[in-house]
């Protein structure tokens, strides 16, 4: 199928609507093995993507993905606002011109985000980190799976970071007290794949 | 929670304006995005020094802004970094023609944006290097964790470099510097109490009454480990055993002793941490020449606090004694 950026849109809109109703769990999460501003971080972040969208409606769905990227790395801060940011303007960059982009363009797009966030971050698959939610996910579509699978993916990545100890970020900081506890990294990364899939199959 | 704040989303952005009323001959604040510079830059043929991070470590870094020290800071959100549109503008309002350096605590979201801005301002031309702080012992040094955090030795950094700076040394022999200051510094730090986020209303972590966080770290994460109270003078010990082993400091080594308060520990309690801590070091034949006594890199309302050694050579030492004149740290002016 197609996705041009109204379709996109929704997915960013859902996006906001998800890290808005679960802005207390996230930070809940980040405090668990952080410092309990994940939820609030990114809150902020995609309410000032909805303002600039209703202010100027992209019309490809590169615009638009390089405007949430940049509004993410200017507005959210930490380090998922680099990270979640890069994952964007790399995709943006794959989409061209190009008013829809279909499956394998947009796997493609996916992918492209993906390696953007470990170049930066330097994360592994493992590392406890939005890598274990995403490249799970991310492979599937790669491998033509359906958008539902890939947001199923995403959240036993995210569940299959529990038993994990952190090699990354301020969580690695605490060892084996890290065991027991999903990354809210993890966890925003399912809600952000959980978002597409629902866009995708409105 | 019980706090002196008007909206909890206005925290950061009200304290900096406060400031800046406060201090109208040694700092400006720019808002949009927020930046605090010093009332004389930018400054022509100096290096400029720029440092930043999240809010809630007050006075670092914005307190420190001024001459012989840093040219500007850029405060993130409560415990968040600073975002690189801000760090880049903040960097090019105070850039003087010769280069800026880019003093960052090591932190991932403080690395990420500092180093997305340094390509940007190299983009455009501007001359960036950057300098991570990573003294804090309590962070096992490895593949497998983020490296050690930035603590205490930042402000001795910012201090020291400043003055190198402002005596008209390049950005090589800052950067430089700066390096020689990390590698001979190490420091730890414990909380008697969490903190309290004034823009979320939660607590950091929660302690029992008799409950000490060892090893802690300045965003409110958990420490090391967990110990049950004991009295100052054995708690300094075992802040100051770890630190003299790492480096290792020897025998006849000249140090600066810092003992800094985490926020809501009185002068009171933090004069008989240093009391102890001044003793261990002459028993471990350490020369303390240069000292250093208050809150100057907190961690909100958190109670606790941090010692920092670092082994002084002659140029940190004159550097240290230069004039230095911020809302913070004041001598000379």
């Amino acid at each position: 199928m197609g996705y041009a950026v109204v379709t996109l849109m929704q997915w960013i809109t859902c996006a906001e609507e998800q890290f808005q109703s679960h802005l207390a769990e996230l930070n809940a999460l980040d405090a668990a093995i952080g410092d309990g501003d994940h939820g609030s971080n990114l809150a902020r972040g995609f309410a000032k993507i909805r303002e600039k969208l209703q202010a100027n409606p992209p019309e490809t769905p590169a615009s638009l993905f390089k405007l949430v990227g940049m509004t993410l790395i200017s507005t959210v801060g930490g380090a998922s606002g680099p990270l979640y940011g890069s994952f964007f303007l790399e995709a943006g960059k794959i989409a061209g011109e190009q008013r829809e982009l279909d499956d394998a363009t947009l796997a493609r797009c996916l992918q492209a985000g993906l390696t953007g966030i470990q170049r930066l971050g330097k994360a592994e698959a493992g590392d406890k980190t939005m890598i274990d939610a995403l490249e799970p996910a991310i492979h599937a579509l790669t491998n033509k799976a359906e958008m539902g699978v890939a947001a199923q993916k995403a959240r036993e990545g995210r569940d299959a970071t529990i038993p994990l100890i952190a090699r990354k970020g301020r969580a690695s900081y605490l060892g084996e007290r890290a065991i027991g506890h999903a990354d809210p990294g993890a966890t925003s990364a399912s809600l952000l794949l959980d978002c597409l899939a629902s866009a995708c199959l409105a | 929670m019980k706090a002196l704040i008007n909206q909890p989303d206005q925290v950061v952005t009200e304290a900096l304006q406060g400031m800046a009323m406060a201090y109208p001959n040694l700092i400006r604040l720019h808002e949009n995005p927020q930046y605090v510079l010093r009332a004389d830059a930018p400054k022509t043929g100096k290096v400029a020094l720029v440092s930043g991070g999240g809010s809630g470590h007050e006075p670092m870094h914005a307190g420190f802004v001024g001459r012989g020290m840093l040219d500007a800071a850029c405060p993130g959100a409560i415990f968040t970094s600073p975002t690189p549109d801000q760090i880049q503008e903040a960097s090019t309002a105070v850039h003087g023609g010769q280069g800026i350096l880019h003093i960052v605590k090591n932190y991932t979201g403080d690395v990420l944006n500092f180093q997305m801005a340094a390509e940007l301002l190299q983009n455009d031309g501007i001359e960036v290097h950057s300098v991570v702080i990573d003294d804090d012992v309590a962070v096992k040094d490895s593949l497998y964790t983020a490296g050690r955090r930035g603590v205490g030795a930042t402000v001795l950094a910012e201090k020291i470099c400043g003055a190198a700076a402002e005596a008209g040394a390049n950005l090589n022999a800052i950067t430089a510097l700066c390096t020689s200051i990390n590698d001979s510094a190490r420091s730890m730090g414990l909380a008697l109490s969490p903190c309290t986020n004034p823009e979320t209303g939660q607590a950091s972590f929660t302690l029992g009454e008799n409950e000490i966080e060892y090893g802690i770290g300045i965003h409110g994460e958990p420490g090391r480990q967990r110990i049950p109270w004991q009295p100052a003078d054995t708690l300094t010990e075992k802040l100051m055993l770890p630190i003299i082993e790492d480096l290792p400091f020897k025998k006849g080594d000249e140090v600066l002793l810092f003992v800094n308060g985490l926020g809501a520990t009185p002068l009171l309690e933090l004069n008989i941490v240093y009391r102890a801590a001044a003793r261990l070091a002459s028993q471990h034949g350490l020369k303390v020449s240069r000292r250093l006594v208050g809150a100057y890199m907190t961690s909100l309302d958190m109670a606790g606090v941090s010692i920092t050694l670092l082994r002084l050579d002659e140029s940190m030492r004159s550097y240290w004694d230069a004039p230095v004149c911020t809302p913070a740290l004041r001598w000379g002016c």
